[in-house]
């Protein structure tokens, strides 16, 4: 049955669309609310709901530290946690390209189980397509997500202050290297695996040791440079950062340095930044340390009222420099 | 990270920089002659860790800016052609000639392919034999012996529908062309790495000899700059100009004699059109007789409109020197690396693109 591959029939609405659902999702993703498999999932709910889409295109679909399944569970399930909620459903949409064998999706489907099932969360509804070859690249997934934000917590990227700390989870540009190294088959001294990894439950544990966390983005494409960014003009604050205190693996800092890339703009997704009360910055750094997602944070620089809107690096060299956004392409379809 | 750090260590760099303070008693000018360089002084702030009365200017060592307007215009109708692939290195892509770019080309119906070597380009010629396959080729000495090497590879392999436009520049004699300009009353000059690697130092030696002015080839790491630019004021504060390498771990006085034999046996030496200097005499190579049936202007007609310079950019006077990105009234406002007026914006080695990612007038 697994050396099988997908047919345009699969995703007819016939017998065999059916038979798909039944034998290779259901089993692994099961819940009382995804079995009833009506047209959509009904739900009780009370309090402020966070909800968020996202769609996965990511070539290859496997790649060191992760697949295109894993990477469709955690990066909708950060982008509620960046909003303080607490992530509860999931929906789920494959497009599929005829051709895609039925182990491929197998592999697939056990890694969103295992990533749903680490962040407690559950797949309640579902679709199916293929298409013809050529009219999708093996398997396009979208994710949507719905979350509860708990009372009291109003986290955006519009509400960072002057004096603020910034908190780094972790080190830079793993994902979007891992993906790079596997597409064009290079080969590092020190692998690099992707840190694609769900981080709400880190995000419940910053919020137990702070209500002070101001704003908070996961720097995904475009990568911590153009998170800082994006932050920086919406709260229209300035950022000053040190280059000294962003961690950075070596097989990243290889890899950007053989392809001429700077890690700062090379995607995460499993890494978050917080910008948090300074009096409060010790307390949750530790937190963030003592998560297997955070070992390596690090206090990496401030909010200031100097040069608004931009962001300033401090070089190891004790000069500065502006950090702009990424402009144009690094990598195509790294997520 | 190994043989990174070293090049980078902060306590060498402030011992170095220290050094060229102490040097240092006299307003001196350098330029930087390579794009590589402007990035790299650029990303590390080094500009600010100089005196003050050290200067240094940026260089037109971009292969992509220094194109003129007529090449890329050039390039645009090749790729018009019917039955035409063009392959080109992707910074040209977004390049605005007079009146369009290849990736406007390219949105059209126009087949253009963005290649990382002119192997890849040979094997795109190998896999559609009935298309003619155009390489663009830009670059300095650097790129041209891997451009010799792939004429002479198809050439052996009977591969009939392989072309290269020929647009290879040569360093030493643009800097002689600058020299003889006399806008900049430059001190000293900093070399580049990887054309030296290739045509080793000795074809700066007219420099200092006729000119006076210092010559050092420095790598690419903020050690080497630093050091490159102590020795550079070394010399001048001496009185005794001279060429130094101080990129010793790649390149050799002689140069790299493997590669030098490629370019001379296919190429030999003809003018070339450098934006914002226009025509300099023996500064670009052309295709020796023997592979003429290679050129893709001889084996392709094509019909221009008058070649038209975009309306308030400076390109050419950043590329010779003599103005900076921030002298430039479209910079940051009207000309960013998204909405590109000139070339200096668009390449990653370009003064604009390096000022624009890495400067500091922010305020």
């Amino acid at each position: 049955m697994n050396d099988e591959t997908i047919l345009l029939a699969h995703g007819s609405g016939s017998r065999l669309s059916h038979e798909l659902i039944e034998k290779n999702f259901l089993p692994s993703l099961a819940n009382p609310l995804l079995a009833k498999l009506d047209d959509s999932a009904v739900l009780d709910f009370s309090g402020r709901l966070a909800f968020t889409t996202d769609s996965y295109v990511v070539s290859p679909i496997f790649f060191p530290g992760g697949d295109i399944g894993k990477l469709a569970v955690c990066g909708t399930i950060n982008d509620l946690a960046m909003s303080g909620a607490t992530p509860l459903y999931l929906s789920l949409s494959f497009i599929i390209e005829e051709g895609l064998t039925l182990s491929e999706l197998a592999r697939v489907i056990k890694s969103i189980k295992a990533a749903a099932e680490e962040a407690g969360v559950k797949v309640i509804t579902g679709d199916t397509k293929v298409v013809n070859r050529g009219s999708a690249d093996k398997l396009f997934i979208n994710t949507s997500g719905i979350g509860i934000v708990p009372e009291g917590i109003d986290i955006s990227g519009a509400n960072a202050k002057m004096g603020d700390k910034l908190i780094l989870s972790g080190a830079i540009g793993d994902h979007g290297i891992a993906v790079i190294s596997q597409r064009e088959g290079l080969k590092f001294s020190v692998p690099v695996q992707s840190d694609c990894a769900p981080l709400n439950k880190l995000v419940s544990q910053m919020l137990g040791a702070s209500s002070q966390i101001h704003c908070m983005r996961d720097p995904t494409r475009g990568g911590l440079a153009t998170t800082l960014n994006e932050l920086a003009r919406q709260s229209k604050v300035g950022i000053r950062i040190e280059e000294g205190k962003i961690p950075v693996h070596d097989g990243v800092r290889a890899a950007c340095e053989l392809l001429g890339f700077d890690p700062l703009y090379v995607a995460n997704e499993g890494k978050l930044v917080a910008i948090v009360t300074p009096s409060d910055a010790g307390r949750i750094l530790a937190k963030i340390k003592r998560n297997r997602y955070g070992t390596e944070a690090s206090i990496i620089g401030e909010v200031t009222d100097e040069h608004k809107g931009k962001v300033i690096m401090r070089t190891r060299l004790g000069t500065s420099r502006i950090v702009d956004m990424l402009s144009g392409e690094l990598l195509p379809r790294i997520c | 990270m190994k043989f990174i750090d070293e090049y980078r260590d902060v306590e060498l760099a402030k011992k170095l920089v220290s050094r060229i303070k102490q040097l240092s008693t006299r307003p001196t000018r350098l330029m930087e002659f390579c794009g590589g360089h402007t990035v790299s002084i650029m990303m590390n702030g080094i500009r600010q860790l100089l005196p003050p009365n050290v200067e240094m200017l940026s260089g037109p060592g971009c292969p992509v800016c220094v194109t003129a307007n007529a090449d890329i215009d050039k390039a645009i109708a090749l790729a018009h052609l019917p039955d035409v692939i063009i392959t080109t290195f992707g910074d040209m892509m977004k390049v605005p000639g007079s009146y369009s770019s290849l990736q406007h080309a390219r949105a059209g119906k126009a087949d253009i392919r963005i290649v990382y070597s002119t192997q890849d380009a040979l094997q795109i010629a190998r896999d559609n034999p009935t298309q003619s396959v155009i390489f663009i080729g830009i670059g300095f000495e650097t790129t041209a012996p891997t451009i010799a090497a792939s004429i002479l590879q198809a050439e052996n392999e009977g591969i009939r529908n392989f072309y290269v436009l020929c647009l290879s520049k040569l360093c030493p004699p643009i800097m002689k062309a600058l020299l003889d300009l006399g806008e900049l009353k430059l001190d000293g000059i900093v070399c580049p790495g990887h054309v030296s690697a290739v045509i080793g130092s000795r074809p700066y030696d007219f420099i200092p000899r006729d000119y006076g002015v210092a010559c050092v080839v420095s790598g690419f790491e903020s050690l080497d700059i630093l050091q490159s630019v102590a020795m550079l004021v070394e010399q001048i504060e001496s009185g005794k100009p001279t060429v130094e390498i101080a990129y010793r771990r790649v390149v050799s006085p002689e140069g790299n004699k493997t590669a030098l034999e490629l370019m001379e046996s296919v190429f030999e030496i003809g003018s070339a059109d450098w934006r914002g200097i226009g025509m300099v005499p023996a500064s670009g190579l052309k295709l020796r007789k023997k592979f003429e049936r290679f050129d893709a202007e001889q084996a392709f007609s094509v019909t221009l409109e008058p070649v038209r310079e975009a309306k308030g950019c400076i390109c050419g006077d950043i590329l010779r020197g003599v103005k900076t990105p921030n002298d430039c009234k479209l910079f940051r406002k009207v000309c960013t690396p998204e909405h590109p007026v000139g070339p200096c914006m668009v390449s990653s080695e370009g003064s604009c693109s390096a000022y624009y990612q890495y400067g500091t007038d922010y305020e």
